[in-house]
């Protein structure tokens, strides 16, 4: 990928910050879709895609389509651009840093009032 | 010495996946740090720029292997519920774990957070890898993206330290075990 640019050559920004992005949105898709699951009863009914494994299986088989579909998204809007990464990078560490906090079943619990 | 199917695919996880991802978030996270540290700017030489990559590579790898035979394989053997009328929870983990309220806490917080945060390091490590692969020695002109590359592989450590610690001790307090026998070695005596 790489090697298609000869050498010396900047290459913009956009891909890495598509890829960037989208890895923080698929982490935080994964606390959010495990947090509804647990929040909504419907939804873990909804996420159970494979049973043995349970809701699990729906809630990280979304959060990766997500996180593909956003990534394929961003790639073909930004591939040829250069964007600003500071702005970037502090929307993934948000995401990132969000996604954290409500991975933590303590967290999560308070936000469902339990 | 005999160890059972259940068991061993377990170590397969935990061991021969997860515990070889963390060792090597050590070598990443040194050389990551050596290429993003301030007043760093000279590109990597092409020997150390292929072999990072080849690192990286390797590392996402064996993080989705991790997550996948957690899932797949170890998940629903722990998860498992017990059949109506057995008290011997030995083989149902999850329902031992929950039995008693000393070790209740080891599913209700450690693998309700830990089958969740351990998907956060095959992703974060799959971009790494990515921008690696894509900058190669332009990477250099992108301090910022070098940063988010380190702070990504931060997260995707610390994620893989909460999982796996937790991994640890649930299985030290409700094995995962059932399945065929297997005979590692035959009596001595």
């Amino acid at each position: 990928m790489n090697s298609q640019r000869p050498e010396g050559t900047e290459i913009p920004n956009g891909p890495a910050a598509a890829a960037i992005v989208s890895a923080a949105v698929g982490c935080f898709c994964v606390s959010a879709f495990g947090w509804l699951g647990d929040a909504v009863p419907a939804m873990a009914s909804f996420f159970n895609f494979y049973n043995p494994t349970g809701a699990l299986s729906g809630v990280t088989t979304l959060a990766i389509l997500v996180w593909l579909v956003s990534w394929a998204i961003l790639s073909r809007t930004w591939g040829e651009k250069s964007v600003a990464m500071g702005r970037v990078n502090v929307l993934a560490y948000v995401l990132l840093g969000a996604g954290l906090l409500l991975s933590f079943p303590p967290f999560g619990d308070l936000l469902r009032g339990k | 010495m005999q160890t059972n199917f259940r068991e061993l695919m377990t170590a397969l996880h935990g061991l021969a996946f997860g515990g070889l991802l963390l060792l090597a978030f050590s070598g990443a996270l040194v050389a990551l740090y050596r290429i993003c540290s301030p007043g760093r700017s000279a590109a990597l030489s092409a020997g150390e720029g292929k072999w990072m990559r080849f690192y990286l590579v390797a590392m996402a790898v064996l993080a989705w292997g991790t997550v996948l035979s957690g899932a797949y394989i170890i998940y629903p053997w722990y998860r498992a519920k017990p059949p109506a009328g057995v008290t011997d929870f030995a083989e149902y983990s999850r329902s031992h774990l929950l039995a008693s309220p000393n070790t209740a806490g080891w599913h209700n917080l450690g693998m309700e957070w830990k089958e969740h945060v351990a998907w956060f390091t095959p992703i974060a490590l799959t971009m790494v890898a990515y921008v690696f692969i894509k900058y190669g020695p332009r990477l250099s002109q992108h301090r910022q993206v070098r940063n988010a590359a380190f702070a990504f592989t931060l997260v995707a450590f610390l994620a893989a330290v909460i999982a796996g610690t937790f991994g640890a001790l649930i299985n030290k307090n409700a094995p995962v075990e059932g399945g065929a026998i297997i005979k590692l070695t035959g009596e001595t005596k």
